[in-house]
C-alpha cells in the first residue's frame, strides 16, 4: 500500500510537482495500478534479455555541428552565446 | 607520511583524446572556440536524438585496461544515471553501471622509502562528460547560471581505485603514474585544461568515509587530502564523530566544505540504455599491442643511458620529457647522456617551472648544442645556465630565437682560456683587494676559497673555469707565503 | 515534378495540430502525395509539440530520418497530427490541444495515440500518414477509424528524430486508406539509419500479394477470451473464416505470458518514459523556466504546468519502478516477462505463419467514457504483446461492423516478416472489397 506521503516523496524524487489537491486521487490510482503490476510476481527466473545486435559503433570521424544560432534558437534565454538557466543554489 | 590508519581511494576521470565525442560526431577540440559551437542534436539532448558509440573511445579504454592488468568483462553495456542538473542536458548521463568494460587491475607506484607499492583498481569504465556551468549574478541583481554544452558528450574514462592509498603523497604518486601511463598510451592529453578530475574517498580507520568531489588539479588532490585528514583527525581527537558526507574542495582556500543536503542522497535509478546495444569486446584485448610503458622505459633509461634511478624516474615521469631526453642524446648517447640527464631532470625542469612554461617550445637540437658547448669547455656550467635562460625567455615571449652559439657570442660568455693574462691580473687584483679573505684562507676557514674564486669570477665575468681559478689562487698564495 | 501542394482541409475533427497550407514537394515515388506526420516526429522548422504544452513553440533544427526519406521521395508534408500527449494514451483525449473526434462517429474517440493521423485518413483529408506504435498506438486508431495501420518489426524503421516515449518498444509506422498505400509508404520509410543504434539493415521492397493458399494461421485463445466484446470477437472470427475460404488453415494456440504482458508493458514504458521526459526543463527548448527561481523550484514548476495529468502519472510510476529497492521487483522482472512473451511467439511461429485476432477488445469508446487510468490501460491488452516481442503487426478493417463502428482485424507475423503480414491483410482486403 502506497500512502499519500509515499506519493509525495516519489513526486520529489521525480521533481514532478504534484498538486496537493491531486494527491488523494493520484494515490488511489497509483495503488490500483501497482496492484496490477504485482502480476509480475508470477514471472519466474532471472534471465537477461537477449540482444539481437551487439557492438554497434561508429568511426571516430568529426561531423558538422549545429551553429551557435541554431543551438540558441529554442532556448528561452541566452547571454554571450551561453544558455541561461535558473541558479543551482 | 604514510599511516596505516589513513584510508584513501580515488575515482579519476580523464578525457579520452578522440577526435569526436563519445556518442556523436561533434569535434572535441572546443577549448579555443565560443560557447555552444561544438554541439549537435545528440549532445544537446534535443528530443528525438540518439547516441551512437565512438569505437575509438572503446579501443582506448581497452588499451588502458590492458596496460593496468584489468580483466575485460564479457558483456559490457551502457546505463543511464538519472539526475536533474542544468549542465546535464538529457537529465541523465550515459555511463556504465553494473557492466563496466573492465574490472580489477592495479598500478605500481613508488613506495614511501623507495621500493614499490601496488595500488589495486576496482574497475574501469567509459562515460560522457556533462556540459559546463558558469555561475552568474549576485544577491542584488539575482543569481542565475549560464550553460555551455561544448563539453557535453566528451568521452571520459573513469578509473576507480581500491582504498589502498595511505597518504596524500601516495595519492599524488598514484595520480602521476596514472597520468604518465595514459600519456604513454596516447589516449590522454594532460595539458588540456580540465582534462582530469578526481573524486577522493578518505577515512580514518574506525570512522566514517568522506567523499571529496570534483578536484581538478594534481596539487589540489594533495591539498584536499591533507586538509581532510587533518580535519577528520581533529574531530576524532575532540571526541566528535566524522559525518559520512560529500564535500567539495575549494581550490582557492585549500579546504573542503560540506555539500548541500540535496546533493548528499541520490537515487540515480540506473537502467540499461535502451538506445544502445551491448558490447562484446573482451577479444579486442588480444589484438592490442601496448607501447613501452613508464616502468619499462625507466628501466631502459637506466640500462641504456646509465641514468640514475632518480633521474630515470623523473625523465620517464612524463612522456614528452622522456621523448625530449632521447631526442637530445640521439646523436651521441654515450657522450651526452650523463650531462643531459642532470641538465634536463634538474636544471631544465626547474627553469620551466619557474616560468610556468611548457616543454614544447624547446627544440631538442638546440638543447644538445648547448650541452656540447658545456661539454667541450666553451662555456662554464654557470654560463650555460645563462644561455639556457635566454633560450627559454626567447621562446616563451615568442621572440626570434638564437642558437646557443649565437647567444654565447652576443653576450661574450665564452670561457677565456687563451686570455690567461686577464685571468692572472684578475687573481692578483682579487688577492690584493681581499687581505682578510687571504687570512681566512690560510687559517683554513671554510668558504674563504669559494669567496676568492667568486671574486675572480666577477672580474672575469664568469668566463673562467672555477677549478682553474682555485688552482691558480692556491699556487699564487703558496708563492706569496714562500 | 517538384512543386507546391495547396492544403487547407476542413478539419472539423481536430485531426491536425498545424497545417502547411503550401506544402513543397519534389520528385520521386511519392511525388506530390500529401502525407501527414504525427506530432512526435521531428520536422525541421515546423513546430513539433507531441501535443504537449511543454514543447509549445519548439522548432526542431533537424528532420527525423523518416522525414528526410519522405522528402527525398517527393512527398508533400502537409501537417502535424494530433496525438495523446507524448504518446501516452489510447484515445487522443490526452492531448493538451483538445481531443480528435472519430470521423465515423464524432461522439466517439478515434483511438490513440496516433488518433490525429487516423482521423485525417478516415476523413479523406490525406491518403497517408505516419504514426507511432509503442503499445498499439497505430493499430488501435486504425481499428477504431476503419483504416489500415502497420507497426513494423522493431528496428526496420529508424527512430532518429522520434521524440522518445519508450525506446525499446516504439516504432514509426505507415497508416493509410488501404494496404497498397501502407505498403508504398513503408517502402519509403523502412531501411537502415546509422544514426539509430537499434536500426536493422532490412529495407522493404514489396508489392502486396493476395495469394495465401496454404497459409497457416494461429488463433490464440487469449484473443477471444472474456475481456473481448462478444460482437467484436464474432466479427473477427467471420473475417478469419474469409481467410480460410482463400486457402488458409487455422490452428488454435495459446500465449500463456499474456497473463502478465500488460503489466510488463506498463512497467517498461513508464520507466523509460520517466527518464526520457526528464530533459524537458524549459532551458534549451519549451516555455521558459523562471530564472528568478532556483533550479529545482523552476524545474518542478515547468513540469507541473507543462505536463498533463496522465503524463505526470506515468512519470511517477516509472520513477517508482526504477527507484532503489524496487528495480528488481518491477523493471528487471518486466524484462524477463518480455523474454517469455518473445519465446511464446517464437514457439507458436514454429507451427504457424501468422497469428490473427481482434486489434482491440471493443469498438471505439465514447468520448470521456474511460476516466479510470487502469481501465484505459487494460484496453491495450491485445496490442502490447506485439511491442514486447518486437514483431510486426497490422490492423485492417473487418468487413462487418459493430454498432455501425469499424472493427480491426490484427495480423501478427514473425520478426522481419512484415511483407507476409502485408500480404495477408491485402488478401483479406481484396476479398471483401
Amino acid at each position: 500500500m502506497i500512502t499519500e506521503q509515499d506519493v509525495r516523496h516519489i513526486g520529489e524524487l521525480a521533481d514532478i510537482g504534484i498538486q496537493e489537491r491531486e494527491l488523494g486521487e493520484f494515490t488511489h490510482q497509483f495503488n490500483a495500478i501497482l496492484e496490477y503490476f504485482d502480476l509480475l510476481d508470477m514471472v519466474e527466473g532471472e534471465g537477461t534479455v537477449r540482444h539481437e545486435l551487439t557492438n554497434v559503433m561508429r568511426d571516430d570521424i568529426v561531423e558538422p555541428s549545429l551553429s551557435q544560432d541554431e543551438v540558441l534558437k529554442n532556448a528561452s534565454g541566452s547571454e554571450d552565446g551561453f544558455i541561461r538557466a535558473p541558479r543551482v543554489m | 607520511m604514510a599511516e596505516e590508519n589513513v584510508i584513501i581511494g580515488l575515482e579519476v576521470h580523464c578525457q579520452l583524446d578522440t577526435k569526436s565525442k563519445l556518442f556523436c560526431g561533434c569535434s572535441t577540440d572546443y577549448r579555443d572556440d565560443g560557447p555552444n559551437t561544438h554541439v549537435c542534436p545528440v549532445c544537446l539532448g534535443l528530443p528525438g536524438s540518439m547516441p551512437v558509440i565512438n569505437k575509438r573511445a572503446i579501443e582506448y579504454a581497452m588499451k588502458v585496461a590492458k596496460a593496468m592488468n584489468c580483466a575485460i568483462v564479457n558483456e559490457a553495456e551502457f546505463s543511464r544515471k538519472n539526475y536533474f542538473y542544468p549542465d546535464l542536458d538529457k537529465a541523465y548521463q550515459i555511463t556504465q553501471y553494473d557492466k563496466p568494460l573492465a574490472e580489477g587491475g592495479h598500478l605500481i607506484i613508488e613506495g614511501e622509502e623507495g621500493g614499490e607499492r601496488k595500488i589495486r583498481l576496482t574497475r574501469i569504465h567509459v562515460e560522457e562528460d556533462p556540459g559546463r556551468l558558469v555561475h552568474m549574478g549576485n544577491a542584488e541583481r539575482g543569481r542565475y547560471s549560464l550553460v555551455d554544452y561544448n563539453r557535453a558528450g566528451i568521452p571520459l574514462i573513469e578509473i576507480v581505485s581500491e582504498p589502498d592509498m595511505r597518504s596524500p603523497k601516495e595519492a599524488r604518486r598514484f595520480l602521476n603514474k596514472l597520468r604518465a601511463t595514459l600519456e604513454y598510451l596516447s589516449v590522454f592529453d594532460s595539458e588540456k585544461e580540465g582534462s582530469l578530475r578526481v573524486d577522493a574517498n578518505i577515512s580514518i580507520k574506525g570512522s566514517e568515509r568522506v567523499e571529496v568531489k570534483n578536484i581538478t588539479s594534481y596539487n589540489g588532490v594533495e591539498k584536499a587530502l591533507t586538509f581532510e585528514i587533518a580535519r577528520q583527525k581533529s574531530l576524532i581527537r575532540r571526541g566528535q564523530k566524522v559525518a559520512r558526507e560529500t564535500r567539495h574542495f575549494l581550490e582557492a582556500q585549500g579546504s573542503t566544505q560540506a555539500a548541500r543536503s540535496k546533493e548528499q542522497e541520490h537515487d540515480y535509478r540506473y537502467f540499461p540504455e535502451p538506445d544502445l546495444c551491448p558490447m562484446h569486446v573482451a577479444d579486442w584485448v588480444l589484438g592490442i599491442t601496448l607501447p613501452e610503458l613508464p616502468d619499462a622505459r625507466r628501466e631502459r633509461f637506466i640500462a641504456q643511458y646509465g641514468c640514475s634511478v632518480n633521474h630515470a624516474r623523473t625523465l620517464t615521469g612524463e612522456l614528452k620529457l622522456a621523448n625530449f631526453f632521447e631526442a637530445v642524446v640521439a646523436q651521441d648517447p654515450k657522450a651526452l647522456s650523463p650531462l643531459a640527464a642532470t641538465w634536463i631532470a634538474d636544471t631544465l625542469i626547474g627553469e620551466l617551472n619557474y616560468r610556468n612554461m611548457a616543454l614544447d617550445p624547446v627544440d631538442p637540437s638546440a638543447f644538445s648544442e648547448l650541452l656540447y658547448l658545456i661539454m667541450n669547455g666553451t662555456i662554464t656550467d654557470k654560463n650555460g645556465i645563462e644561455v639556457l635562460r635566454v633560450m627559454l625567455d626567447q621562446r616563451m615571449k615568442k621572440e626570434a630565437t638564437e642558437s646557443p652559439k649565437a647567444i654565447v657570442t652576443r653576450l661574450n660568455l665564452a670561457m677565456s682560456k687563451s686570455d690567461s693574462g686577464a685571468l692572472t691580473s684578475a687573481i692578483t687584483a682579487a688577492l690584493d683587494e681581499n687581505p682578510k679573505a687571504i687570512e681566512d684562507y690560510r687559517s683554513g676557514k671554510a668558504g674563504a676559497a669559494n669567496f676568492l674564486v667568486g671574486q675572480v669570477m666577477k672580474k672575469t665575468r664568469g668566463k673562467s673555469d672555477p677549478a682553474e681559478i682555485n688552482r691558480l689562487i692556491s699556487e699564487a698564495l703558496s708563492k706569496k707565503e714562500a | 515534378m517538384g512543386g507546391e501542394l495547396c492544403f487547407s482541409p476542413d478539419d472539423r475533427y481536430n485531426a491536425f495540430l498545424r497545417v502547411c497550407e503550401r506544402a513543397p514537394h519534389g520528385d520521386g515515388k511519392l511525388s506530390g502525395t500529401a502525407v501527414a506526420i504525427k506530432d512526435n516526429i521531428s520536422t525541421k522548422g515546423i513546430e513539433t509539440t507531441c501535443a504537449s504544452k511543454i514543447l509549445k513553440g519548439y522548432l526542431p533544427p533537424y528532420d527525423a530520418h523518416v522525414v528526410g526519406l519522405l522528402k527525398n521521395a517527393g512527398a508533400a508534408i502537409v501537417g502535424k497530427t494530433n496525438m495523446d500527449e507524448f504518446g501516452m494514451g489510447t484515445t487522443t483525449e490526452n492531448s493538451a490541444f483538445g481531443p480528435t473526434l472519430n470521423p465515423r462517429d464524432t461522439g466517439r474517440v478515434p483511438g490513440g495515440s496516433s488518433g490525429g493521423s487516423a482521423a485525417a485518413i478516415a476523413a479523406g483529408m490525406v491518403r497517408m500518414a505516419l504514426g507511432t506504435d509503442t503499445g498499439g498506438s497505430i493499430r488501435c486508431p486504425a481499428a477504431f477509424c476503419g483504416i489500415v495501420g502497420l507497426k513494423p518489426t522493431y528496428g526496420r524503421v529508424s527512430r532518429y528524430g522520434l521524440i522518445a516515449y519508450a525506446n525499446s518498444l516504439e516504432q514509426i509506422g505507415p497508416m493509410g486508406r488501404n494496404v497498397n498505400d501502407v505498403s508504398a509508404l513503408m517502402q519509403v520509410i523502412a531501411g537502415y539509419d546509422r544514426r539509430d543504434s537499434t536500426s536493422v539493415d532490412r529495407p522493404y521492397h514489396h508489392t502486396p500479394n493476395p495469394e495465401i493458399k496454404g497459409l497457416k494461421i494461429g488463433v490464440p485463445e487469449e484473443y477471444f477470451g472474456p475481456g473481448v466484446d462478444k460482437d467484436v470477437a464474432h466479427t473477427v472470427r467471420t473475417a478469419i473464416n474469409r481467410l480460410e475460404e482463400l486457402g488458409a488453415t487455422t490452428h488454435p494456440c495459446s500465449i500463456p505470458s499474456m497473463k502478465y504482458a500488460l503489466a510488463a508493458y506498463y512497467v517498461t514504458c513508464t520507466s523509460e518514459a520517466s527518464s526520457n521526459l526528464a530533459r524537458f526543463d524549459g532551458v534549451r527548448y519549451g516555455p521558459a523556466a523562471d530564472t528568478k527561481k532556483t533550479w529545482h523550484e523552476a524545474y518542478q514548476e515547468v513540469r507541473k504546468s507543462g505536463f498533463g495529468p496522465e503524463v505526470r502519472r506515468r512519470i511517477m510510476l516509472g520513477t517508482f519502478a526504477l527507484s532503489s529497492g524496487y528495480y528488481g521487483k518491477y523493471y528487471a522482472k518486466a524484462q524477463v516477462a518480455r523474454q517469455n512473451v518473445q519465446e511464446d511467439f517464437a514457439r507458436i511461429f514454429r507451427d504457424v505463419d501468422v497469428i490473427v485476432g481482434p486489434t482491440m477488445p471493443t469498438i471505439a469508446f465514447k468520448l470521456q467514457e474511460k476516466t479510470d487510468p487502469l481501465s484505459m490501460y487494460l484496453s491495450d491488452i491485445l496490442t502490447v504483446p506485439v511491442n514486447l516481442a518486437g514483431i510486426p503487426a497490422i490492423s485492417v478493417p473487418c468487413c462487418g461492423r459493430v454498432h455501425n463502428m469499424p472493427v480491426g482485424l490484427q495480423i501478427m507475423g514473425r520478426p522481419f516478416d512484415d511483407e507476409r503480414v502485408i500480404d495477408v491483410a491485402y488478401a483479406y482486403e481484396q476479398a471483401v472489397a
